[in-house]
């Protein structure tokens, strides 16, 4: 399968953890602007497809291509200067930093030593914050420290540094876990607003959300591919059905 | 408000009470004597100000800091003793010129590595270069493993054992487990007289500020910032596209770096350098310092190496056994009972009340009818 339009290549990966194979010769092709859920059973190996891609799991075999450049031989964080963005499934933000200071420290500048001792928050970065925060709902929250907001603030938080990045990749991994419904909603309005001009990548069990964002649909199982395609395909896929859907 | 000032109000003030105390109340209370020992206590606030930096923002607890300390020191040392090492008044050893402790070991020239010291300014390079050097190399091998936390403590702590074990061993070359003493003159210069020592006491002080300057403008740059994060979500930090490792190895030099400032004002200040001030103990009570004062608070380390150093001083005189025993209780304490340390404590209990002061004027008034 060559087309030089895929924005992600990955093929024949697989990595073991002292024998036990997580994911195992996984192939899958991601189009730029495209949404793409992963779906399966708890310990399919679908978080662990993210940190292969993201560079926190080294892969055992297999290659990971973004943009022309072979990802499984960067480092984590030329890999985000590449282009790729990741979220954590428990929201992973600074607790003793403002909003603001949580925001500004994913800003795309001053990201070297040097780089960070000279940064200066110009008119700029000000208002690329501000503009992140309206998105996020958090506009009214950018001096208050992190620590403070609520479990669904913090996904958002989350979510607002990746924006702010603005990764061509964004990987999300169960953006909507422990939300309360009403939070649910706007994640999923916040979600469909940012995937537009991106290649993103969602983890999520949530059915009906997935319905809702998913251009495709890739079930995993047992580290490998079960099944991929619309989600109307793998609804009705008799695999899918039995190890996944089915319970 | 977003934009922040280089000092906030408070800040301003607590270094203009600082500088009060340390520049204006201690050389007018103090005899010649306690004031060079206060000098002394402050040479080991450079320290504290470095694991400030390192342990209370970026989360690094070094048990080793006490190395850096001597390699300043012992720059400073090995400088002076070339200096106090003429052939005149070597005049009676088998080779004169050289240091008396390696005529002792049957050392009959000047190592190569001693010959650079015989210039000021090349060890005044070297105060900062070669423990910012030795603080990358262990720096880059740690960090670049992900080497953190306690393990990176007890391979700090392993270092500075071996360092001590080196400079006794290395009798010949170091003077072994007496050091580099007898240290004269600088540049000239006799460091020995009352008058000298409180000229090099107001140096040092000079340098504390210099220094707390140098870490308040780091710990409000982004790279503060950045420090802050890295303690809290590392991975987050790594996956917003820092190299985690680099932030690291530069803020260790740093700390490294002031602490060998330290490290070469006691040396001038004390008139030695041993290897009893490199080892375990001593890197240990920098620790404490910085915990005492507060390990999140610059002004507060000044403080903590302040108040320990003249506790040590004035319970070692009186019960010299128990010492040792009252500094761990103490450690105990602040790890269990006030954890910010005394800049914890003036946050919590002082602070509030001296805002409540300076505002009953302000808002009480307004005689109501």
């Amino acid at each position: 399968m060559e087309n030089p339009n895929f924005i992600l290549t990955v093929e024949d990966l697989s990595v073991s953890f002292d024998g036990f194979k997580a994911v195992d010769g996984l192939s899958f092709y991601i189009e730029p602007n495209e949404c793409r859920v992963i779906i399966g059973p708890n310990g399919a190996g679908k978080t662990t497809v993210l940190d292969l891609i993201c560079g926190r799991t080294r892969a055992t075999a297999g290659s990971i291509e973004f943009k022309g450049a072979e990802l499984t031989r960067m480092r984590e964080d030329q890999i985000v200067h590449a282009g790729v963005g990741r979220k954590f499934q428990t929201p992973s933000v600074y607790e003793d930093l403002t909003v603001f200071e949580n925001l500004e420290i994913s800003y795309p500048r001053g990201h070297t030593v040097f780089g960070a001792l000279t940064f200066r928050r110009d008119g700029d970065v000000d208002a690329r914050i501000r503009e992140v925060a309206e998105t996020i709902f958090l506009g009214d929250f950018l001096q208050e420290r992190a620590a403070i907001l609520s479990h669904g603030q913090k996904q958002w938080l989350e979510i607002g540094m990746l924006l702010i990045q603005d990764p061509q990749l964004m990987m999300l991994d169960e953006p909507v876990a422990g939300m309360s419904v009403a939070e649910r909603k706007k994640t999923a309005e916040l979600l469909n607003r940012i995937i537009r001009d991106r290649a993103v990548i969602v983890i999520e069990h949530d059915m009906g959300f997935v319905a809702d964002i998913a251009t495709r649909v890739t079930v995993m199982h047992q580290g490998k591919r079960l099944s991929e395609g619309s989600m109307a395909h793998v609804q009705a896929d008799p695999k899918v059905v039995e190890v996944y859907l089915g319970h | 408000m977003t934009k922040t000032s280089f000092l906030t109000r408070s800040e301003a003030v607590g270094l203009a009470i600082l500088a009060l105390i340390i520049f204006v109340a201690f050389p007018v209370m103090l005899d010649d004597f306690r004031l060079n020992l206060f000098g002394k206590y402050l040479s080991y606030a450079f320290v504290a100000i470095g694991l400030v930096l390192c342990w209370g923002a970026g989360g690094i607890l070094s048990l080793g800091q006490g190395v850096f300390f001597g390699l300043g020191g012992y720059c400073m040392a090995m400088f002076l003793k070339l200096e106090a090492s003429t052939p005149e008044a070597t005049a009676i050893q088998s080779t004169p010129g050289i240091p008396d402790f390696m005529d002792w070991n049957q050392i009959s020239a000047l190592p190569i590595w001693w010959q650079p010291f015989n210039s000021f300014a090349f060890t005044l390079i070297a105060i900062f270069v070669v423990p910012a050097a030795f603080a990358f190399v262990i720096g880059y091998a740690m960090f670049r493993r992900r080497v953190s936390g306690v393990y990176f403590a007890i391979i700090t702590q392993a270092i500075a054992a071996i360092a001590t074990i080196l400079i006794v061993g290395q009798q010949g070359y170091t003077g072994g487990v007496n050091g580099i003493t007898d240290l004269r003159t600088l540049m000239g210069w006799d460091i020995r007289p009352d008058g000298a020592k409180t000229v090099l006491y107001f140096v040092n002080a000079i340098l504390l500020f210099g220094c707390l300057v140098v870490a308040m403008a780091i710990r409000k740059s982004k790279f503060g910032r950045v420090l802050v994060a890295m303690r809290d979500a590392e991975d987050r930090v790594r996956f917003s596209g820092y190299d985690v490792a680099s932030f690291k190895i530069f803020i260790f030099c740093v700390g490294a770096m002031m602490a060998a400032v330290g490290g070469a004002m006691f040396t001038l200040q004390v008139g030695f350098m041993s290897p009893t001030i490199v080892g375990i103990v001593p890197s240990i009570e920098m620790v404490i310092f910085c915990a005492v004062g507060g390990r999140h608070s610059l002004m507060g380390a000044v403080y903590g190496a302040l108040l320990v150093n003249w506790a040590k001083t004035t319970f070692s005189e009186s019960f010299p056994e128990l010492w040792l025993f009252g500094l761990g209780a103490l450690f105990i304490a602040v790890v269990m009972a006030f954890p910010n340390g005394l800049a914890g404590l003036f946050d919590d209990y002082i602070k509030p009340r001296l805002r409540g002061w300076r505002q009953t004027p302000a808002t009480a008034p307004q005689p109501a009818e």
